[in-house]
């Protein structure tokens, strides 16, 4: 993960925007993806990951700026010419082949002989189990084997880059869940550098080594899942990965924030005036008595190894969340009066200007 | 549950009772002329043979029917060359100008047929349009006689019925998900690989709906073989609308009809066949899109 950042990278994105019209669909992005990297693209619907991705597989013009692979502009190649692959999202399975008609269609292209092309489909086919289903028609397939075929399609060519495209999002829970584990497995065993785009900001946490958060076709911060979960830039990075609650307060000279008469020291101080302390769940404390923000239990949600504890506070919009072990929360009642304590060093503050309105 | 597909709707009964009176048991009756003979005087003597159909066999008519097979099929096959591009063309273009795009396209049609292939004699006869035009340009040897050819019959037919097969055509390639064309580039194909392997493959229903279309109305056509094409029996058309109206032989004409309505029988079964093994991939192709 960190060791990748001393290598050059294999994909640079250099200030690239695309505009349709007048709207900017992405709009001045910068970015680096490294060798053998699983790289995500996290935003939410509409926020320019597609056309990101199209203009990489050679689909869409970079309005301005310019893509390197390896180093190399790939802007005067056309799709066909670039040595990487798309997954899209609808799968775009030829309906008029079979599953291993639809594997050789790319080698075939290569002109490799019968025999290589056939040893390297009947391989990719065992790696992605889908041997069984090989002289079958995408019509007899169902989602998720649909799915598994683009991937196994893309695969197969042994490209430097895959792009996939939400390749999970038509999947239901359980099978989404499997197939995560499952493309870090492939993505590990092929060598071959991912980038998936995703709009689940779990599929991005577990899946990534490193992520990008996109929004209205910006980029806003990249790292790894970690440093993005514990760090995030901004109240909207804050409010998209995970579950965030914001305190409404003053931070003032001395590194204080105070928030309806509490006050606390938090981890990463912001500039004077009026701000916005992000802390998880899991940070915040609950007691009966003592010292701490006061607040009204107003629910609580049973999650089998814990309970979330929703407490109404004058210093936030919603109730904030804590995460409380779930023997521990049982002499809990809704109605009663709690105070909240915060694990300081893990709360961020942002300066309230612009970062209010993020919070949705 | 109530909803059965297999169960017969009544709502259909109107258009089942409307072909059953005025399509089947009409063309029911002329064909069964078919099995009796034609009477001394015209009219029918009521003796049940195979006559008729033996005469069909005969070189003299066999031969029309081979010469309008070839003619519907040269028709089908140049219209199809026609369309194709065509189709395709208004299918790159903006969704918002395709309307307007298919609606020229079949502008000819709304005409009057016969003034339409009127309009042909006009352009092509001895003193005609493309005879003054080739003269403009500096041709001073005999004005080319196109009329009364195949060709000009052929070249009839294939204006008549294009617009259909643009239509037949259009529909498919619009329903292709662009994604699979993108899909084959990013594979590795180029674009000719491309259309030859993904394009055309999957928008030969249409292909086929228009070809077939084109020649069943082309077989059986007989006014454009008989303002375009001079000759009495160019086609089996003119051969059946003789029969009937001047040889007055109502059986054989019928049993020249029966053998043109199973070729065309044949043939649209096929073609329906067709439609709905292409349907059943692309719904498969597109049902998770
Ligand atoms: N071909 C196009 N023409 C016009 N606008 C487009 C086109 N493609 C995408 N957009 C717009 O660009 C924005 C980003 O779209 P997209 O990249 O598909 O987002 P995402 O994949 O993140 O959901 C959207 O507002 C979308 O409407
Ligand atoms: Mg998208």
């Amino acid at each position: 993960m960190t060791g990748s950042m001393t290598k050059k990278p294999l994909l640079t994105i250099k200030n690239v925007t695309k505009k349709f019209g007048p709207i900017a669909a992405v709009d001045g992005i910068d970015l680096d993806i490294y060798e053998n990297e699983f790289f995500a693209l996290l935003g939410p619907s509409g926020c320019g990951k597609t056309t990101l991705l199209r203009m990489i597989a050679g689909f869409e013009f970079p309005t301005s700026g310019a893509i390197l692979l390896s180093g190399q502009d790939i802007a005067p190649l056309p799709p066909e010419k670039r040595p990487l692959n798309l997954m899209f999202q609808s799968y775009a399975l030829f309906p008029h082949m079979t599953v291993r008609q639809n594997l050789a269609y790319g080698l075939e292209v290569e002109r490799l002989d019968k025999a290589e092309i056939r040893r390297r489909v009947d391989e990719t086919l065992a790696s992605t189990d889908l041997s069984e289903l090989a002289e079958r028609k995408p019509e007899q397939l169902s989602g998720g084997q649909k799915q598994r075929v683009a991937l196994a399609r893309a695969l197969v060519k042994k490209p430097k880059l895959l792009l996939l495209d939400e390749p999970l999002g038509a999947l239901d829970k359980k099978l989404r869940e499997r197939m995560q584990l499952e493309l870090k497995r492939l993505q590990h065993e092929a060598g071959i550098t991912f980038v998936i785009v995703t709009h689940d900001q779990e599929e991005a946490l577990v899946m990534a080594d490193r992520m990008a958060i996109l929004k209205s076709g910006r980029l806003l911060q990249v790292g790894s899942p970690e440093e993005v979960y514990e760090a995030p830039s901004d109240p909207f990075v804050a409010n998209f990965i995970g579950i965030m609650n914001f305190l409404k307060g003053r931070m003032e000279t001395d590194g204080a924030f105070t928030a309806e008469g509490h006050s606390l020291l938090p981890g990463a101080p912001a500039k004077a005036g009026l701000a916005l302390l992000a802390v998880r769940p899991e940070h915040v404390t609950l007691s009966a008595d003592g010292e701490g923000l006061a607040g009204v239990i107003s629910d609580i949600a049973y999650h089998g190894l814990d309970r979330v504890v929703h407490v109404r506070t004058a210093a936030s919009d919603g109730p904030v969340q804590v995460r409380v072990k779930a023997d521990e929360g049982r002499g809990l009642d809704i109605g009663s009066p709690v105070r909240l304590a915060f694990n300081a060093a893990k709360c961020r503050v942002f300066a309230a200007e612009g970062g209010l309105a993020a919070q949705s | 549950m109530s909803y059965n597909a297999a169960r017969p709707n009544l709502l259909a009964a109107p258009a089942v009772l409307w072909l059953v009176a005025f399509m089947i048991v009409p063309c029911a009756l002329i064909l069964l002329f078919a099995f009796f003979e034609r009477g001394v005087f015209g009219g029918i003597d009521y003796n049940l043979n195979l006559d008729n159909f033996r005469r069909v066999a005969d070189p003299l008519y066999a031969g029309i029917f081979l010469r309008s097979a070839r003619i519907a099929l040269t028709a089908a096959g140049l219209a199809i060359l026609i369309a194709y591009p065509a189709a395709y063309a208004i299918t790159r273009a903006l969704p918002t100008r395709q309307p307007i795009l298919l609606f020229f396209a079949v502008l000819p049609f709304w005409s009057n047929y016969l003034i339409r292939t009127y309009a042909w004699i006009v352009l092509l006869n001895r003193e005609g349009l493309v005879n003054n035009l080739l003269r403009g340009l500096g041709y001073h040897g005999e004005p080319l006689s196109m009329l009364y050819t195949e060709g000009a019959v052929i070249t009839g037919l294939v204006y008549n019925y294009l617009p259909f097969v643009i239509l037949a055509i259009y529909s498919t390639l619009s329903k292709l998900n662009p994604e699979l064309i993108e899909a084959s580039r990013d594979l590795g194909a180029g674009p000719v690989r491309t259309f030859l392997r993904v394009t055309l493959p999957l928008s030969l229903s249409g292909v086929a709906a228009g070809g077939v279309f084109v020649f069943i109305l082309s077989i059986g056509n007989f006014v454009t073989p008989a303002l375009l094409g001079g000759g009495r029996f160019q086609m089996v058309g003119n051969l059946v609308y003789d029969q009937f109206l001047s040889a007055n032989d109502w059986p054989f004409g019928a049993a020249l009809g029966m053998v043109l309505i199973t070729l065309m029988i044949v043939l649209l079964m096929l073609q329906a066949h067709m439609t709905a093994r292409a349907s059943g991939e692309t719904r498969g192709a597109s049902a998770d899109a």
